[in-house]
């Protein structure tokens, strides 16, 4: 099956705009959990853009670098949630404004 | 004659041995090496000089090249006048003597080892110095024996005076070292060798008597003679270098390394003749110097600060020969006050040691019957330094007056000034004998010197009696003096005014006719004693000119004044550091509105390049 | 009719991804994210990319929102959690990051306003992946199976429980 012929403005709008929900999610919520969402819904938006272009050439690239995205978020979000049960247990919280321990 | 280079060796390899065995060896050891190979190098001096009395011919001995760097090639090479012979029989005599004593003296000390392992180092850096050929060796010797002094004078290292006279004493002729290393340089740039005789044979043919270039290089080693014999500007160490042992004073300070200042002037008199500027000032330092030495003597109560004062004043009347000419008189006169001076260190440090180590001379007294040796011994030295007549003194003293006054033009005002010194001599020296040896017992000695102590003394009493006899033979190497053609009353008044000081003494200290008490008691008088007392404040007077301000200066620079800019930069590092830190909140969310602030910065610039 | 399809898809991503990020609570959250990616995967398979499509579906759908699942059952936050964001998502809060995320996305679209043409419509099959990632590609495969080694290490590291073993110890 064919795809079909969608201008790239509108794909890389869609993109770019979920990128910023992403970036105002992350800015937004003190919750490490909603932030490490945040963060996945920005890698998805990098990811629709890659696939985009990928699409447009009718090349295998972007797949690939999906791919790799797909890697790195796996990777990031079992660390990130292994940190998340650590955070859990040392402060008692969840709230990132209170795990502060790094200010200089 | 191939025992020439074994004079040396003998002291040098001695001190090796005994430096290298750290203080191990037993004391008789030490001693017997200490003593016996100054004692081989005197044969091997006699023999020597009695081959060179038979012939009197000038010995070269090249040992090797000690370096060579293109036209530079300095020898190890030694050169035997009858200079040499004089100098070498006079160290190593009066050094072996001088040695025999210590065995005695220094008997009890812990560290003997040590104390004979420098001296005999000393030996061999004087040997050096005066054998030495050309003049780099001769500043080998020379630096040589600063090195001992300074050793020797801190000898007793754990009180810190003793240090700080050492440094003194090291610090001070350093300055107319460097002076003479720049002669040196001066000299080797313009004449192209340091080799003594070619050097004077070709100062004679290329420079003309006034040049600037001899005055220059002259004056430069003037310098280095003026700081080595403890003459005026730079005669301040030697009343301090009295710290070291009293047999130290006698060998070093007394009767060899002091004078080796005139040895060099002798031994380079063929460049002071092309100076006559400098030698003027030559006579001039050395009258200035004796002068003020003989006052500060007077007022002095430490037996051998008295003798170190007498000894600066002394080499000033060498200094004085030298300057008006009379070379032969000069070195007849080191010779005589070798043989006097170490007799009256050595007395002196005699009734030291008997006295538990007593140094002031009002606590003496009385000594003459108790310490008969010492009393005739110090009577003769004494005797021989005022220059009562017939003693070694007079013949020497009285050779160097009658040479000052010769000369033309300033010679008539050098003489008085000589014999106004003569006079002072005479004083100070009896009121030493008078305080020390005659009235009331103060402390008494525990002890009498034993023989080793006893028989240089002995043997130093009759060399100051009968050193004058002496013919030195200096014919060939300094040009004749000249006829003395000065009338007998020139020869009675030299005669009659160490007598006059001798009456002078027994008046005020003995018999106490003149009312000296009350003179020292006022005002003015307490002030002028205490003026001389300290030497004529030239201690206070280097004091507030160089060293304070060199103390202070350096106290600055302690600071570190550069160091302060970069402990600026450090000190602004560390504030933004500071500053920056407060940015690092720790909130992860302020890092991400950081970044996206960033972030939307970068594209905007990115869109207007675009565009 | 294809076309309606992905633009409906795309509204159903965003307003998914709005609602995600503005919940309280993280597991109704979590159930919009997955609908945002779900429709995402639609928009995949519709520009001709079957086989990220599926990959969307089983790994960012599927393992790695089960994890988010896990973690929040594990972490059972309550209802005073869920007062708590709510409290934390009121007014105020929202202004700097709005303002800031608002710039972005206008220079996001004012940078892709010249974006070329449309999108090819051939679809790339899974064989032509698989010989470009096993071909030319064959190092990042090295690199990114290095990083899944690393996140399982470091998630491993972390999920232990030895802080709390050393402050029994204590």
């Amino acid at each position: 099956m064919n795809g079909l012929q969608i201008p790239m403005e509108q794909v890389l709008a869609l993109a770019g705009i979920l990128f910023s929900c992403g970036l105002l999610g992350l800015m937004l919520r003190r919750n490490i959990i909603f932030m490490l969402m945040s963060l996945e819904v920005m890698l998805n938006a990098a990811a629709l853009a890659f696939v985009a272009a990928g699409a447009k050439w009718s090349q295998a690239d972007g797949q690939i670098i999906f791919l790799l995205i797909l890697t790195v978020a796996a990777a990031e979000v079992a660390v990130g949630l292994g940190l998340v049960l650590q955070i859990q247990r040392r402060f008692k919280t969840l709230d990132m404004d209170q795990a502060r321990r790094l200010r200089g | 004659m191939t025992a020439i280079w074994l004079i040396p060796l003998f002291p040098l390899a001695s001190a090796t041995l005994l430096l290298l065995s750290a203080g191990r060896l037993p004391r008789q050891v030490a001693a017997v090496l200490g003593a016996g190979s100054v004692g081989l190098a005197a044969v091997c001096v006699a023999l020597t000089a009695r081959a060179f009395l038979a012939d009197g011919e000038v010995r070269e001995f090249t040992l090797w090249t000690w370096m060579a760097v293109g036209e530079f090639t300095p020898r190890i090479a030694f050169y035997i006048d009858g200079l040499t012979v004089v100098m070498m029989s006079v160290i190593t005599g009066v050094g072996f003597l001088i040695h025999l004593y210590s065995v005695e003296f220094m008997w009890e000390d812990e560290s003997i080892c040590r104390y004979f392992a420098y001296m005999n180092l000393f030996v061999g850096a004087m040997l050096l110095l005066v054998m030495a050929d050309n003049l780099l060796l001769l500043y080998l010797g020379w630096e040589g024996v600063g090195v001992c002094s300074y050793l020797l004078v801190g000898f007793w290292y754990r009180d810190p005076a003793n240090g700080s006279a050492a440094r003194k004493a090291f610090v001070v002729t350093r300055i107319g070292d460097t002076a003479m290393a720049l002669g040196l340089f001066l000299l080797f740039t313009e004449l192209g060798t340091l080799d003594i005789q070619p050097l004077l044979a070709a100062a004679d043919s290329q420079w003309q008597v006034g040049d600037t270039l001899p005055i220059l290089a002259t004056a430069l080693l003037l310098g280095g003679a003026v700081g080595k014999s403890a003459q005026l500007p730079l005669h301040t160490w030697l009343p301090d270098a009295m710290a070291g042992p009293t047999p130290v004073s006698a060998l070093i300070h007394a009767a060899t390394m002091v004078t080796a200042g005139v040895y060099l002037i002798a031994r380079t008199f063929g460049l002071f003749q092309l100076a006559p500027p400098t030698q003027e000032a030559v006579a001039w330092i050395g009258l200035s110097t004796l002068l003020l030495a003989a006052f500060a003597a007077l007022a002095q109560h430490d037996i051998k600060r008295i003798l170190a004062y007498s000894t600066i004043s002394q080499i000033g009347y060498m200094f004085l020969a030298l300057g008006v000419g009379a070379y032969a008189s000069g070195i007849f006169h080191l010779v005589t006050h070798a043989f006097f001076k170490a007799l009256l260190f050595l007395a002196a440090g005699a009734v030291i040691h008997c006295l538990h180590h007593e140094h002031n001379i009002f606590r003496m007294g009385g000594l003459r019957t108790r310490l008969p040796v010492v009393f005739w011994s110090f009577l003769i030295g004494s005797a021989a330094l005022a220059a009562l007549p017939f003693t070694s003194g007079f013949y020497s003293k009285d050779a160097i007056l009658l040479s000052a006054w010769e000369l033309p033009g300033i010679g008539h005002w050098l003489w008085a000034g000589g014999l106004l010194g003569a006079l002072l001599t005479g004083i100070y020296s009896f009121r030493l004998v008078f305080v020390v040896f005659f009235g009331e017992a103060h402390t008494q000695p525990d002890h009498q010197p034993g023989w080793k102590m006893s028989l240089p003394l002995a043997v130093l009493c009759v060399l100051s009696l009968v050193g004058g006899l002496l013919v030195l033979p200096l014919g060939n190497v300094f040009p004749p003096s000249g006829h003395h053609a000065a009338g007998h009353t020139i020869e009675y008044i030299s005669i009659g005014t160490p007598l006059l000081g001798l009456l002078l003494a027994y008046l005020l200290f003995l018999g106490r006719q003149l009312p000296v008490d009350r003179l020292v008691d006022s005002a003015p008088g307490r002030n002028l004693r205490n003026f001389w007392l300290s030497g004529w404040r030239i201690d206070q007077l280097y004091d507030a000119l160089w060293v304070r301000p060199f103390t202070s200066l350096s106290r600055w620079w302690r600071n570190e004044p550069v160091d302060r800019i970069y402990n600026a930069v450090v000190a602004f590092t560390q504030w933004a550091h500071h500053k920056l830190a407060a940015l690092q909140t720790g909130e992860l969310r302020w890092y991400a509105t950081t970044m996206v602030f960033g972030l939307m910065l970068l594209l905007a610039i990115m869109l207007r390049n675009a565009t | 009719m294809m076309e309606m399809l992905f633009y409906l898809a795309a509204l159903v991503a965003l307003l998914a991804t709005v609602l995600a990020l503005t919940r309280a609570n993280a597991a109704h959250a979590l159930i919009y994210l997955i609908v945002s990616l779900l429709a995402v995967a639609v928009l995949f398979f519709l520009m001709g990319a079957p086989f990220a499509a599926a990959l969307e579906i089983v790994i960012y759908a599927g393992a790695i929102m089960v994890l988010f699942v896990f973690v929040i059952m594990m972490l059972n936050v309550g209802e005073e959690g869920v007062a708590r964001e709510r409290e934390w998502l009121g007014g105020r809060n929202w202004i700097v990051p709005g303002i800031l995320s608002a710039l972005l996305l206008l220079e996001l679209l004012l940078a892709l306003r010249h974006a070329p043409a449309a999108t090819s419509g051939t679809a790339v099959a899974p064989k032509a992946i698989g010989l470009t990632l096993f071909g030319p590609y064959v190092l990042a495969v090295e690199i990114a199976s290095m990083l899944l080694l690393s996140g399982l290490v470091g998630a491993y590291h972390l999920g232990r429980r030895f802080i709390v073993r050393r402050e029994r110890k204590r």
